[in-house]
C-alpha cells in the first residue's frame, strides 16, 4: 500500500493523511502526461507504446484476453490551450 | 552503480536546500533509495533517480511487465510517491512512467544538454498545481411503469419516451455544468489538458464519465478554484462533478521540442 505525500496547500492534507489516489487517475497522468525524453540515451521508453499499454490497462477489461478493436482507435489525448 | 542495474529517472526538479533532506531516506521503485543526479556544473537543475534491476527494465521485460496490472500499479504508485515528495519542497517536472537510462552518467548528460529547456518549463510551472476535474452523468433512472390502462405498445413507447427525456435532461445538465466549469477555469486556470474519458474496470463511477480534464492553477488560487468547481453542479439534476488533486503538474510536464507521443 502506498499513500501520497503532502503537496503545498493541499486543503485536506491534515485531515486525510492516508488519502490514496485512484489508480485510473494516476495512470491518466503517468501514461499520457510527464515529459517524454527521446533519443538514443533512453533505453526502453521510446520503443514501448505507452498509449497502447494505457488502453489495455484502463479500458479493456483486465480479465478479457482480447482487446476490443473499437477501443484501440479511441483518441488518446487532446490538448487545448 | 551496481552491475546489472539501470537508472530509473522520476523527475527533473529545481534544486533546493530542502530537496536534499527530502530525498534522504526516500524509497523508490522496488524499495531502492532515491538519489539526486546533478549537472556537471552543479547548480539549479537536478534529476531524481534510483537503481532498478536490469532484468525487470530492459525493453523486453518492460513490455511484458507493463501488461501486468499489478506490476503496473506498484510501479505507478512508487513513481507517484517520489514525485509527491519532491513536489512538496520544490518545482518538479515529472517524467513519463518508466524512463530508464543505462546509468547516472547518461542522466547527467541529458541534464547538461537540456538544462535550459528544463529550466524554462520549471519556471513556467513554479507555484502552480494541477487539479483533475471529471463530470459524470448518472445512468438514467428506471422510468415509472405507465398506467395499466395503456395498450402494451403504447406503454412501451411511453416508457421509452420517459427514458429518453431523462437522459436528455441529464446531458443538458452536463452541458450546463461544463459551461460553468469553463467559466471557473477562465478566472483561475492558466492551462488545460483533456484526458481520455474514463471507462472500463478501473473506472469506479458511479455514472458515465463525460469529461476528464486537468487544469493548471496558481497555488494561491487552488482553494477558490476547487470550491467553485464543486459548486458547478449546484441545482443540476443527474450530473456529478469529481475533483482530484492537487497533483504535481503531470499533465503539463511537456517540453517545447518534444514530439507528440
Amino acid at each position: 500500500m502506498t499513500t501520497t505525500g503532502p503537496l503545498p496547500a493541499r486543503p485536506e492534507a491534515a485531515a486525510v493523511p492516508q488519502r490514496q489516489v485512484a489508480l485510473i487517475d494516476l495512470l491518466d497522468r503517468l501514461l499520457s502526461g510527464g515529459v517524454v525524453l527521446t533519443g538514443d540515451l533512453v533505453l526502453s521508453i521510446a520503443d514501448i507504446d505507452l498509449v497502447r499499454v494505457s488502453l489495455r490497462a484502463l479500458i479493456v477489461s483486465v480479465s478479457e484476453q482480447n482487446p476490443a478493436p473499437q477501443v484501440l482507435s479511441a483518441p488518446s489525448r487532446r490538448r487545448q490551450p | 552503480m551496481t552491475a546489472g542495474s539501470l537508472a530509473y529517472t522520476y523527475a527533473v526538479a529545481r534544486n533546493a536546500d530542502a530537496l536534499r533532506q527530502t530525498v534522504e531516506g526516500l524509497i523508490g521503485v522496488g524499495g531502492a533509495p532515491v538519489h539526486l543526479v546533478h549537472t556537471t556544473q552543479g547548480g539549479d537543475v537536478v534529476a531524481a533517480v534510483s537503481h532498478v534491476p536490469e532484468e525487470d527494465f530492459d525493453e523486453a521485460a518492460l513490455s511484458r511487465h507493463l501488461e501486468d496490472l499489478e506490476w503496473l500499479e506498484a510501479l505507478a504508485r512508487a513513481h507517484h510517491r517520489v514525485i509527491e515528495a519532491i513536489a512538496a519542497c520544490t518545482t518538479v517536472l515529472p517524467l513519463r512512467l518508466a524512463t530508464v537510462y543505462l546509468d547516472d552518467n547518461r542522466v547527467r548528460t541529458v541534464l547538461d544538454d537540456r538544462r535550459d529547456v528544463f529550466l524554462g518549463r520549471l519556471r513556467r510551472l513554479a507555484g502552480h498545481v494541477e487539479w483533475g476535474v471529471k463530470l459524470y452523468v448518472d445512468a438514467p433512472p428506471i422510468a415509472p411503469t405507465p398506467s395499466p390502462d395503456l395498450s402494451p405498445g403504447r406503454a412501451y413507447l411511453r416508457r421509452r419516451r420517459a427514458e429518453q427525456d431523462s437522459r436528455q435532461d441529464a446531458f443538458r445538465a452536463a452541458e450546463r455544468a461544463a459551461e460553468r466549469i469553463e467559466a471557473v477555469a477562465r478566472v483561475y486556470a492558466v492551462d488545460r489538458v483533456r484526458h481520455r474519458l474514463q471507462e472500463g474496470e478501473l473506472a469506479v463511477g458511479p455514472g458515465v464519465n463525460v469529461s476528464n480534464d486537468a487544469y493548471l492553477v496558481p497555488l494561491d488560487q487552488a482553494d477558490p478554484f476547487r470550491a467553485d468547481i464543486l459548486r458547478s453542479t449546484d441545482s443540476l439534476a443527474g450530473v456529478r462533478v469529481d475533483i482530484t488533486g492537487p497533483w504535481a503538474p503531470y499533465s503539463f510536464a511537456t517540453l517545447q521540442e518534444e514530439g507528440a507521443p
